[in-house]
């Protein structure tokens, strides 16, 4: 089995994604080459071909112009498997290459099964196995399921280029707005979900939070609706955190969520549904109305 | 100015999922569905940008499924749209993403659309592929993952979410497809007059095998529920015994309780 792996580079920087990538191709022992948009002086560190676009000369991400290289470096590997990991990028440019190359795509896969791809679905409470059905497959793997495995070496580089055609202009970054609470440093952190119901119940997860003497942190629905400011957001698109303590308030537990609390050192959930993904992580999960039980628990702590 | 929502209806996340005969899905019984919540996102930036330009664009809602998905379709007719097109499809819960796109891409082709929009990606699949699948079947430039969208004469200038809280600008020709991230814009509820406006709104039907035909590329099996790794617990029961048992568990497992 053939693999190419899809690296990651970004204002100047290479991504610390391509262990993962290597990970993955440990994970079903084959051999892996790989493509990037980079930099010659700053390479993933294994012993393979990496397919190589100086990053000077193609800019920062261009769907078309990506796309138009990548498929460079398929003709040449002519690989079994197109492997991304699950990011802007990768989400991004996966759906391209596959149609071009009319190739079976399966996303953000956790685990193998065989020959089938392991993937979460219904909001992370349910799984499925995808088989795909076309002879090169192309797959982005969730960040953070398979072990990360630095080879070490130094690659042989293979210099890609195309001409730079697009439809699509590159205007700028914006920067992460700075964040008003440092919930990273807090010992304790209480979040609030959807699940508490209406932003007039924020104060409600707002005193369990004090009676603990922790943070006030959320998941993003509750930042989207405007109940909380985004400094207070937890999960991939927001702060990462690994409290002593997390208290997940009427939060599902989506994967984006987890991302940013499940190193946490002990996590308690609160949540109707017996059967919601906080489970997978909870070290207790209290079946119980929110809105009934934070008053209860913060009378008891107070 | 033509332009085209994508909308799918999904099962309401907190319901209890069960793996219909073949395991390829849920069971359908006894689920309620609702509209696929990024999808009420981009039904509303198309609204937006009809009432930008003041009231000029035509807006196409189209979704692919059994006849329950009138129901959502008239949701995107209140909030706004002018017109819906119904793909009935009973059977689309064991098309894949390539199929679906492959549909749509159908149906658009050749009807002049200058902007479609599609929500990210579904609740229930949730695998971001169908919106940048249509786009390039179609060969418009497409951007995902939208938290910020403009437009002024032919030009869009979109807002991506990147990781970490950084975003990345990016600007590009209609036609155009775009597909929208959660937080995009504060979706309208229907108001009641709107509800009423929308009874007379034209529904067009199509069968799918009308539009495309086009095998799958991908089979699902073993739908199932999430394996539990964790050795947590799960306590239930009366309000009160909860928050003794809690507050034993944390003075017991955790320092930050005396
Ligand atoms: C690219 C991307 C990035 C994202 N980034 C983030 C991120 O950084 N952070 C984040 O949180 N999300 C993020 N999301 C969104 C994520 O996918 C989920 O939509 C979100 O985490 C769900 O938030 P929630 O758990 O509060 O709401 P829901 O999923 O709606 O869950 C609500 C929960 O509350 C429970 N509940 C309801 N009523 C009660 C009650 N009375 N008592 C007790 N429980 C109750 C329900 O059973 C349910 O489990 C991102 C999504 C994408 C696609």
């Amino acid at each position: 089995m053939k693999l190419l792996l899809v690296g990651e580079y970004r204002e100047g920087k290479l991504l610390d994604t391509s262990a993962e990538l290597s990970g993955f191709a440990s994970a079903i022992g084959a051999d892996a080459s790989m493509f990037l948009v980079g930099s010659a002086e700053d390479v993933p560190a294994f012993s393979g071909t990496l397919y190589l676009a100086d990053a000077r000369v193609y800019g920062e991400y261009n769907p078309e112009v990506h796309k138009q290289l990548l498929l460079k470096a398929v003709e040449e590997v002519n690989p079994d498997l197109v492997v991304f990991i699950h990011s802007s990028y990768g989400w991004d440019l996966a759906p391209r290459v596959a149609a071009s190359l009319k190739a079976a795509l399966v996303s953000e896969v956790i685990a193998l099964a065989g020959s089938a791809y392991v993937v979460g679905c219904c909001n992370a409470k349910m799984h499925r196995n995808v088989t795909p059905s076309t002879s090169m497959v192309v797959i982005t793997i969730q960040a953070g399921a398979f072990s990360a495995l630095t080879q070490g070496g130094t690659p042989s580089v293979k210099t890609l280029s195309t001409e730079k055609v697009s439809t699509t202009e590159f205007v700028c970054y914006e920067p992460a707005e700075a964040k008003d609470v440092d919930l990273a440093k807090a010992e304790i952190v209480v979040s609030a979900g959807r699940g508490i119901g209406k932003k007039e119940n924020i104060d409600m997860i707002r005193s369990l939070a004090k009676a603990f003497g922790g943070e006030l942190g959320g998941s993003r629905p509750v930042v989207d609706a405007g109940w909380l400011d985004h400094g207070h957001q937890v999960g991939s698109t927001g702060q990462t955190v690994a409290p002593k303590l997390y208290v997940a308030c009427g939060i599902s537990g989506s994967i984006q969520h987890l991302a940013g609390m499940k190193k946490s050192g002990f996590i308690l959930a609160i949540n109707k549904d017996k059967d919601a993904p906080i489970g997978e992580v909870a070290d207790v999960l209290v079946v119980a109305d929110v809105v009934k039980f934070a008053p209860a628990l913060t009378a008891k702590l107070t | 100015m033509n332009i085209l929502v994508c909308i799918k209806q999904v099962p309401d996340m907190e319901s209890h999922f069960r793996p219909n005969g073949t395991a390829t899905w849920f069971d359908e019984s006894n689920l309620a569905f609702r509209m696929n919540e990024y999808d009420e996102y981009a039904v509303e930036e198309a609204v937006r940008l009809k009432e930008q330009l003041g009231g000029n664009p035509e807006i196409t809602v189209l979704s692919i499924g059994p006849d329950r998905v009138i129901e959502v379709i008239k949701k995107a007719l209140a909030m706004g749209c002018d017109r819906a097109v119904h793909i009935q499809d009973p059977d689309v819960a064991s098309k894949d993403s390539w199929q679906i796109a492959s549909i749509i891409a159908a149906y658009a082709r050749g009807r002049q659309f200058d902007l479609i929009f599609t929500g990210m990606q579904s609740q229930d699949r949730g695998s971001a592929q169908v919106g940048v699948l249509a786009a390039e079947l179609l060969g418009f430039p497409s951007v995902t993952t939208l938290v910020g969208f403009a437009y002024a004469d032919g030009v869009v200038t979109a807002t991506r979410e990147l990781e970490g809280g950084v975003k990345g600008k990016v600007r590009l020709r209609t036609p155009a497809l775009v597909t929208c991230q959660l937080g995009l814009n504060a979706p309208r509820y229907p108001t009641l007059p709107n509800i009423m406006k929308a009874k007379k709104k034209e529904i067009a039907t199509f069968q799918p095998g009308e539009l495309s035909s086009e095998p799958p590329l991908t089979g699902s099996t073993a739908f199932r529920h999430h394996e539990k790794k964790g050795s947590g617990v799960v306590i239930e029961g009366d309000i009160a015994e909860l928050v003794e048992k809690v507050i034993v568990i944390l003075k017991e497992k955790t320092a930050v309780l005396r």
